[in-house]
């Protein structure tokens, strides 16, 4: 059992826990995923590592309540238990100093972003980020994205915070002026992730993202997380979950994340009908 | 005269009851309904009890079958699981997969003439005897010999190697990166052939022997093979992880939505209980029309899920005749008895999507055999002009595995082959690094649950000379 040190409600859909797991926290790095199993009857499904503390001995993670599993998950508060934490998963980031480069996170993508940001910092990048959602209460971190950036730009879809603009406005603006960017991150949703890569391939900017393709055993014996990058069929756990983004089949990703969507639909409803959620 | 000659002639093996075909076929029960005492005495008595006993060197762990044998003859039902379990820590799950039909079975003198004694059912019925009456018995725990040894993986390797290193003494942690232990006793095999209840009883009279078990870590993430050495005090390590990684066919259309890895939908089902969705929350595909592509025993523990699923036709494709599927006969004749058509010389070429994402059709090949190829089997060649579609919407390669290379790739000095599998002495399982044994699986790619048991015990009486002596030859690595 994983125990649950502190919850915080980043808005109304998006949580943050930091969870006791010692071991992971020791190996975890930038990059890194997890998956976890809240009960027996529980699927098991993969986050991302946002954060880690060493010395503490926890994780950190930021979901969104999408589905069943997500907003069991939101229920849980500090105090309680997860049943399994299986991590640090998948490739870590490939971190040194690029020079400068720019650093995309888009709603609960944000929080992926924010270790790797960190790093690249660390390794002497300066790191310009753009960090952006469809309205003011889903964007957070901006304190934290700040401390790391030497440059922070905040976009909203609908402009309650920020710029009114999608992510790659500012992103196609930068690159057009600056012609020393090395490198662009980018992690949030696929669409989000596919217009980044249309972008940056305009201006020749090699991009990294992060695929979050559906996964069962994320240790590569399953093959559920199958992406197409190049042509060739990947593991998105263990080959990835970055891979090279103007390489991606950006459309294959989105068709298969939508694989269960009768399935996610029927066990919502009865989540919904057992718990009372709304 | 008559009555005499009659005599004479061998007694019928006693079947063993089983579901109908047709009831089971949507069912997750087993299959095989067990013997009762009386059969099971009725057919231990057929034993002859040779002087020179073929059936026990039949077996890859050189069970003492002969005594066993008598014990149930005798009416010492828990006195017979005893004494397998001195040899075999798993009965119920041995008794229920092995391949006896080419293994002890096909050793015993009565198969020469009729049927050979039915030495897996009766291992089975040993095991569920003392499991049901409750009369497990835990031997004494030996003195400590103060020496640690990490094995990785919880499949039948890694559980057998740990109940005899425990036996020895030692201190022993079975590392899992799953959240349940057994490996492909949990995973692979379904409920039907192998109730999950009796891998988990079985798992837990292990660790009752004072096996340690740590599930959720993956080896080569959460710690590497050197930090369990220099860090956690390990004195050896044994290295069970599997087969590993789905083959996939390389044909346009593999990545369409419905389309599973057997090990993806055998997790799904099996570790994840889809099965039971949504009580439980992981989801599979219950296609209405299922093709499964491979003819090995996972191929055949596929298709039966999908019938089981609800599946109105499922179809299991394979490139060459029935004689060469490597599969049980056991199991093709209860995938066929429920109701799964055979496609035999058959080949899938492309799967075709229905535009929005899902698999809706195959397109398959006609094939015909040719001259034997380097595995001995007559190669298949593609029929020209043969193509045609057949209409499914869920569909299942399952034509092997290859190894997983998450963890040998943080050992850098330990010698790989080819293929990325662990190069390893067999009978010792001693490995190009000391104090490194491997054995299973992840040594001689996909094979069956007793040679990986066989493997854990070779591995464990090898441990334990290491230990003595510190002795490592990797003359044999020296290339």
């Amino acid at each position: 059992m994983f125990k649950i040190l502190k919850k915080e409600e980043l808005s109304d859909l998006v949580i943050l826990f930091e969870i006791e797991a010692q071991d992971i926290a020791k190996k975890a790095k930038a990059g890194n995923f997890f998956t976890l199993r809240i009960d027996e009857q529980g699927e098991r499904i993969p986050l991302t590592i946002a954060d880690f503390d060493r010395k503490k001995g926890t994780i950190t993670t930021v979901f969104q309540k999408m589905g069943k599993t997500t907003h069991h998950l939101g229920t849980l508060n500090a105090g309680d238990s997860i049943m399994d934490v299986i991590g640090p998963l998948g490739m870590h980031s490939h971190i040194e100093n690029f020079g400068k480069v720019i650093c995309v996170g888009g709603g609960v993508g944000i929080a992926p972003t924010y270790p790797i940001a960190r790093a690249l910092r660390e390794a002497g990048n300066t790191v310009i980020s753009v960090i952006g959602a469809r309205t003011k209460d889903l964007v957070f971190w901006e304190d934290k994205m700040r401390a790391v950036s030497d440059e922070l730009i905040i976009v909203t879809d609908d402009g309650s915070l920020g710029r009114k603009a999608v992510v790659t406005v500012p992103l196609d603006e930068r690159l057009t002026e600056d012609k020393d960017i090395a490198l662009v991150y980018a992690i949030g949703p696929a669409i989000m992730m596919k217009f980044v890569c249309v972008t940056t391939q305009k201006h020749n900017v090699k991009t990294i993202v992060s695929l979050n393709s559906i996964m069962v055993d994320a240790t590569g014996m399953c093959g559920a997380c199958r992406v197409e990058v190049g042509g060739e069929t990947k593991f998105a756990c263990v080959d990835g979950p970055e891979f090279e983004g103007h390489k991606v089949d950006f459309n294959l990703l989105m068709s298969r994340q939508r694989m269960y969507i009768n399935e996610e639909k029927i066990a919502f409803e009865r989540y919904k009908e057992k718990s009372g959620v709304k | 005269m008559e009555e005499k000659k009659e005599d004479k002639q061998p007694k019928k093996r006693v079947t063993m009851k089983e579901q109908e075909p047709l009831v089971r076929a949507r069912n997750f029960m087993e299959v095989p309904c067990g013997y009762t005492p009386e059969e099971a005495v009725a057919e231990a008595s057929r034993c002859l009890s040779c002087l020179n006993p073929m059936c026990r060197k039949g077996c890859p762990v050189a069970i003492d079958i002969p005594s066993f044998v008598k014990l149930i003859k005798e009416g010492k039902f828990i006195e017979a699981a005893w004494k397998i379990k001195e040899d075999n820590a798993l009965p119920a799950v041995c008794g229920r997969v092995c391949p006896q039909e080419i293994q002890c079975e096909s050793m015993c003198i009565l198969g020469k003439k009729g049927e050979p004694v039915a030495i897996g059912n009766l291992e089975r019925f040993v095991a569920d005897y003392e499991r049901e009456k409750g009369e497990v018995q835990i031997p004494e725990r030996p003195k400590l010999s103060g020496r640690k040894i990490a094995i990785i993986g919880s499949g039948p390797a890694g559980l057998s190697c740990a109940a005899d290193l425990i036996k020895s003494g030692h201190q022993v942690t079975l590392f899992e990166a799953l959240h349940k232990p057994g490996g492909v006793l949990i995973y692979g095999i379904p409920e039907f052939r192998l109730p999950k209840a009796i891998v988990e009883k079985e798992v837990d009279y292990i660790s009752k022997l004072g096996v340690k078990v740590v599930l959720n870590a993956v080896i080569g993430k959460l710690f590497t093979i050197d930090e369990l050495f220099s860090e956690q005090g390990y004195d050896a390590c044994f290295i069970a992880t599997g087969a590993g990684l789905p083959m996939f066919m390389g044909i346009p259309g593999e990545n369409l939505n419905g389309i599973y890895s057997a090990n993806e939908f055998l997790t799904r089902a099996n570790l994840m209980k889809a099965y039971l969705f949504p009580e439980y929350d992981t989801p599979i595909k219950k296609g209405r029309n299922v093709a499964v592509f491979g003819g090995g025993n996972v191929a055949m523990d596929s298709a039966r899920v999908a019938l089981r699923l609800g599946a109105e036709k499922v179809y299991l494709i394979y490139r060459r005749s029935e004689a060469e599927m490597p599969a049980r006969k056991a199991e093709t004749h209860h995938a066929r008895e429920e109701g799964v058509e055979f496609l035999m010389l058959t080949n899938p070429v492309r799967l075709i999507g229905d535009g929005k994402g899902n698999v809706c059709a195959v397109e398959c090949q006609k094939m015909e055999l040719g001259e034997p190829d380097a595995s001995g089997r007559r190669k298949p060649i593609p029929v020209k002009g043969s193509e045609f579609q057949i209409e499914i919407d869920v569909a299942i390669p399952a034509i092997g595995t290859r190894s997983n290379p998450l963890l040998t790739k943080t050992i850098p000095d330990l010698s790989l082959n080819k293929r990325g599998y662990i190069i390893a002495d067999e009978e010792t399982g001693m490995t190009s690094k000391k104090g490194i044994f491997a054995g299973g699986d992840i040594i001689t790619g996909s094979a069956t649950v007793i040679l990986a048991m066989g493997a854990g015990r070779n591995a464990a009486r090898s441990i334990n000379e290491y230990l003595k002596w510190k002795y490592w030859d990797t003359s044999k690595f020296v290339s």
